[in-house]
This record gives C-alpha cells, sequence and structure tokens, in this order.
C-alpha cells in the first residue's frame, strides 16, 4: 500500500492557496470594468485562465481514463501494473468537471465573454451588433444545447470512470473473472462515447472560442494534446513512486513503453498541427487564416517555442532507446513535455479571449499552481486508499515478465 | 569454416526454453556459442549469447538524415533556383518562405531513403542478400528443432555430457580441429 508523504500532501495544500490567491489576484486586477468599448480582454483574462488550467487538467485525467479503457478493451498484458495510476490519475475527472460546468455556466449566464458567439444581440438581426455568420450557427451553438451538452460530456465520462475503478476495486477481492469482463464491457461503451465527445468537446469548449473560424481535425488535434500530457504524467507518476520505493514489479522495459506511447503520439500531435497548418496557409482564405493571424504576430514567439517543445525536443532526445531508459532523462522531458502541451491550451484559447494585449503572469502560472496542487492532493490519496496493483488482475503475471 | 584451430560441435533442442536455459552454463564453463539456428526468432537469445546490441537504429537515422537533405536540395532546385515557379499565389521565390508547403515532400524522403537503404542494409550485415546460396547445416532448425555450434578446445566428452545434462536431444562432432589428428580427416575425406 502507498502512504501519502506528509510533505507532498502540505505542499499541495500550499500550491491549493496559491491558486485561490492567485484567481483572486486575477479578478481584482483584470476585473476593471474600465471600457465601454469591445476589449473584453481584461475582464476575461481569470475566467481564460481558469478555463486554460481546468482544460489542461481535465484533458490528462480524460487521457488517462482512455488509456486505461483502451488497456481493458484491448486485453493489453504488459500494462496490468500501471492501471492502478490510470484509474487515480482518472479520479480528478469529476472535480475538473465540476469546474468546467461552473465555467460553462459563467459564460453562458454573460459573467464574461469566453464565448463571442454569447455576446449579446450577436444572433439578434435587429440589432447593431448581429453577426450573419454566426447566426447560421444557431442550431448548434445555442445557450441551451451548449449546457446540456457539457453536462452529457461530463456525466459520461465521470460515469465510466467511477464504474472502472469500482469494478477494479472488486478485482482486488474476488477470485472469477466477472470484473474484468464487465470492465471490457463498459470500456466498449466508454470508447464509443469518447470517439465522439472528445471531438465535439473540443469544438465545444475550445474552438467556439474562435466562433468564425473552424477546422474538421480540430477535435484530434485537441485529443493528440490530452493524450501526450496523460501519458506523460502517468510516467512521472510511475517514475515517482519506483523511486521511492512502490512498484517493484514494473521494470525499466515498461517505462521504455510509456516513453515510445510519449515519443509516438508528440509525432502524431505535430502531424496532425501540421495537417491543420498547411492546409490553410496553403489555401490562405480569409475566413481560415484568421486564426492564424494572431498566432503568428503578436503569439509568433510563444507558438514557435510550443513546436520546439512538443515536436523538436522529443523527436531528438526521445528517440534513442537509452534515453527512454533512463529515468531522470525521461522525467526531464516529461516535465518539458507538460509545460510545451500547456503552452498548447493557452495559445489555443488566449488570443479568442483575452487578445492581442496578453501576458503570462501570476493569474496564469498561479492558477496552474493551484490546479497542480489540487491534482496531486486527489490522485495521490486515491492511489493510497488501495493496492498499487488490482491484486487478482489476470494479466499481472504477464506484465512481470514484459521484456523488450 | 576457415578457422579449423578449434573443433566444433552441435547440438540440438527440441524447445526453445530449453535452449535458452542451456546457454548460460554452456558460456559460464567457457565454450564460444559460433551461432545459432533456429525456426523462429527466440526472445532473449541475442543478450542470453553476449551479442553487442544492434547499430542498425544508428544508420536508419542517418539514412534519414541523407533523405531530408536530398529532399531540401530537390525542391530548392526544382522550385527555386532553375525553375522559380508561382503556385498558389506565394511567388515569394525564396525555400525559407515556401517550406510548409516542402514539408510533405521532406517528409516523404525521409522516409523513403530510410527504409529502403535499410531493407539493404540489413541483408547486407546478416548475409542473407537475394540469391544467396542458403547456409543452413541442418533443415531440421528450419521446422522444429534448435541448434547451437559450440567450440571447443579437447574435453570432448566433459563438453557433451554437459550438453546432455542441458536436455539436448542430438550431438554431433561437425569440424574437427586440423592439428589434433590429421589422419581422422583424411577418413572422413
Amino acid at each position: 500500500m502507498f502512504q501519502f508523504p506528509a510533505k507532498l500532501k502540505t505542499l499541495s495544500y500550499v500550491l491549493i492557496a496559491i491558486g485561490v490567491v492567485a484567481m483572486v489576484y486575477g479578478f481584482l486586477s483584470g476585473g476593471g470594468h474600465e471600457a465601454a468599448d469591445h476589449g473584453h480582454g481584461h475582464d476575461n483574462r481569470p475566467w481564460a485562465s481558469l478555463l486554460i488550467n481546468n482544460f489542461f487538467f481535465l484533458g490528462i485525467s480524460l487521457g488517462a481514463l482512455f488509456f486505461l479503457a483502451v488497456q481493458y478493451a484491448a486485453n493489453v498484458g504488459w500494462s496490468a501494473g500501471i492501471l492502478r495510476l490510470l484509474e487515480g490519475i482518472s479520479g480528478f475527472l469529476p472535480f475538473a468537471g465540476i469546474i468546467m460546468v461552473v465555467i460553462v455556466l459563467s459564460a453562458m449566464f454573460h459573467m464574461n465573454h469566453l464565448y463571442h458567439w454569447t455576446a449579446e444581440g450577436i444572433m439578434d438581426p435587429e440589432s447593431d451588433y448581429f453577426d450573419s455568420i454566426i447566426y447560421g450557427k444557431k442550431a448548434y451553438l445555442n445557450e441551451p444545447f451548449f449546457i446540456i451538452r457539457t453536462l452529457v460530456y461530463i456525466l459520461g465520462w465521470v460515469w465510466a470512470a467511477v464504474t472502472l475503478r469500482k469494478l477494479s476495486l472488486r478485482g482486488d477481492q474476488s477470485t472469477d473473472l466477472a470484473w474484468y469482463k464487465k470492465s471490457i464491457t463498459v470500456s466498449a461503451i466508454f470508447l464509443v462515447f469518447f470517439a465522439v465527445t472528445s471531438s465535439t468537446a473540443a469544438w465545444d469548449w475550445i474552438m467556439s472560442i474562435d466562433t468564425h473560424w473552424f477546422s474538421t481535425l480540430f477535435g484530434w488535434y485537441v485529443f493528440a494534446g490530452i493524450f501526450v500530457s496523460a501519458l506523460t504524467t502517468t510516467a512521472l507518476i510511475a517514475i515517482y513512486l519506483k523511486n521511492n520505493g512502490y512498484l517493484e514489479w514494473l521494470n525499466k522495459s515498461h517505462i521504455h513503453d510509456l516513453g515510445k506511447f510519449m515519443f509516438a503520439f508528440s509525432i502524431f500531435w505535430t502531424y496532425l498541427w501540421f495537417s491543420q497548418f498547411m492546409l490553410i496557409w496553403y489555401s490562405n482564405i480569409p475566413e481560415e487564416v484568421t486564426y492564424y493571424m494572431p498566432r503568428f504576430s503578436e503569439y509568433k514567439g510563444l507558438f514557435m517555442t510550443m513546436l520546439v517543445m512538443n515536436f523538436l525536443f522529443p523527436l531528438l532526445i526521445l528517440m534513442s532507446r537509452d534515453s527512454k531508459r533512463n529515468f531522470g532523462f525521461l522525467a526531464t522531458i516529461g516535465v518539458v513535455l507538460i509545460m510545451g502541451h500547456w503552452l498548447n491550451v493557452y495559445i489555443m484559447v488566449t488570443p479568442g479571449t483575452v487578445g492581442l494585449d496578453y501576458s503570462i503572469g501570476f493569474t496564469e502560472i498561479g492558477v496552474f499552481l493551484g490546479f497542480l496542487g489540487g491534482f496531486i492532493l486527489v490522485v495521490f490519496n486515491r492511489l493510497a486508499k488501495a493496492p498499487l496493483r488490482i491484486t487478482n488482475h489476470p494479466m499481472n503475471k504477464e506484465s512481470e515478465y514484459f521484456h523488450i | 569454416m576457415a578457422n579449423k584451430s578449434k573443433s566444433v560441435i552441435s547440438v540440438l533442442f527440441n524447445d526453445d526454453d530449453v535452449m535458452l536455459k542451456s546457454i548460460k552454463p554452456i558460456r559460464e564453463k567457457g565454450y564460444n556459442i559460433r551461432e545459432a539456428y533456429t525456426p523462429f526468432p527466440v526472445h532473449g537469445l541475442d543478450h542470453e549469447l553476449g551479442l553487442a546490441r544492434t547499430r542498425m537504429a544508428i544508420t536508419a537515422f542517418i539514412f534519414g538524415a541523407i533523405g531530408l537533405a536530398v529532399a531540401i536540395a530537390l525542391t530548392y532546385y526544382t522550385m527555386i533556383s532553375d525553375w522559380p515557379q508561382n503556385i498558389g499565389g506565394k511567388p515569394s521565390f525564396s525555400w525559407g518562405e515556401n517550406m510548409p508547403a516542402f514539408v510533405p515532400i521532406m517528409f516523404e524522403m525521409t522516409v523513403f531513403f530510410a527504409a529502403h537503404l535499410m531493407v539493404w542494409t540489413y541483408f547486407v550485415r546478416n548475409g542473407m542478400y537475394p540469391g544467396r546460396k542458403a547456409m543452413n547445416p541442418d533443415p531440421r532448425t528450419t521446422d522444429d528443432m534448435f541448434m547451437l555450434e559450440i567450440e571447443f578446445d579437447g574435453g570432448e566428452d566433459e563438453l557433451r555430457q554437459l550438453l546432455k545434462d542441458q536436455g539436448a536431444v542430438e550431438i554431433n562432432l561437425v569440424e574437427k580441429a586440423e592439428e589434433e589428428s590429421p589422419e581422422l580427416e583424411e577418413a572422413h575425406a
């Protein structure tokens, strides 16, 4: 059994306190209500920061839940020893889900202007602010449907996370495999649900910020990002536990495989990033390139840095076998990938909400630390509640002998 | 084949696990295993035989880098330098500004060079190039038998006993060191 170290627990409480302070600071310094013009950037900043960080950590727990479901659905053997880590990470999903609902409700009730299409008068043909393009999307982008969709996503995902957890806890006691077979069914149902909702959730929560713009592979692009973040987080926690003397059934080959996943899905992410960018760049149609205009002017430095961190860095360093088998090395790259994918979410959200007058300050970093603290608290609490390996998992033996 | 200063014994097993487990005691006694013949790849065999890790991955990286360089040279020469082309309203005539359009070519050439040159590198490295005459000493190793060729200096009975203890199903002396008994060699001929 894993013991939650008291020091780490204290640290996570401190981080949460920093996050709360940063949130309050953001509202006090940003919510000036000074301008009657269309510059909502300042008012939006604390909300945007909340959305960025919440979506980032929601993505990590959702990606871990997806990976967990894949392990069951595909009858995977090697990963039997890390399933509890994935369960632990997906335990953050209900918390991030509640905050997501709060963000969505606050936007729908005009407490902020994160989503341009909720602006008053924009759907009203009589109004001065009427936008006929956005009016054409009314069937999908309207407040009630948006709230219902958000609730459906969150409830569906949380249902899968809670059910898989419950079944695996049964796997600690029972000697038959009924729990395992049921987990396969639940995973299969969740994967079908996830295939649709991972895309639509990305359209709703992220893509509809830039309401005029659209990209058909945006959902996959966002999915690739959250999956890399989730795999990296899993590898980091596995390395942390291993270094502290837990997970004795995990050998270098397991970590090596997680490293391969990190490498492969970093390349996959780049592939989707480039596929999205290149077609828009080449066809050069105004309604599409508007998305990349701020990202190649005011945001260029961050945008390019993010590409280097998420593509060049893992490509050149994670390619070799030795670097994937060295825990210290892999952990360092993992931290860079986490920062890179956080930056990716930041650049997806910020230009459409805060605008061109942006900066990464205490509001963003402080809230990130707050979420990190909450994440550590929830995940490690969950890890401490059950054995770090499902006692009666049928693949435990096979996983122990895993060798590549 | 040329080295006849040592005798060689070939030993057959009918199970890959038995063969794999026998290698450690054989090597611990100081015998050199010249070659192993198996009907399918046996996991962990290279590790047990103490073979150095393959450097094929490094050659793959080099071939990929060559492919990338060729693609850059190709796109620069054909699209920018020799006959500047205005495609899709992008007549900037500089390679750097048109680079995104060339990325698919760079990617494909990298993969093409790495994959095709790796096939030939693989053939050359393990001596299995097309047209090569098969050198399998015992056709049963392509079916259900596993064979090791072990070099030794005298003490044949001792080695035979060791192999029997390890579960060998057949042991044959295939090469005799030349210096020891030339008359036996003649008798064989």
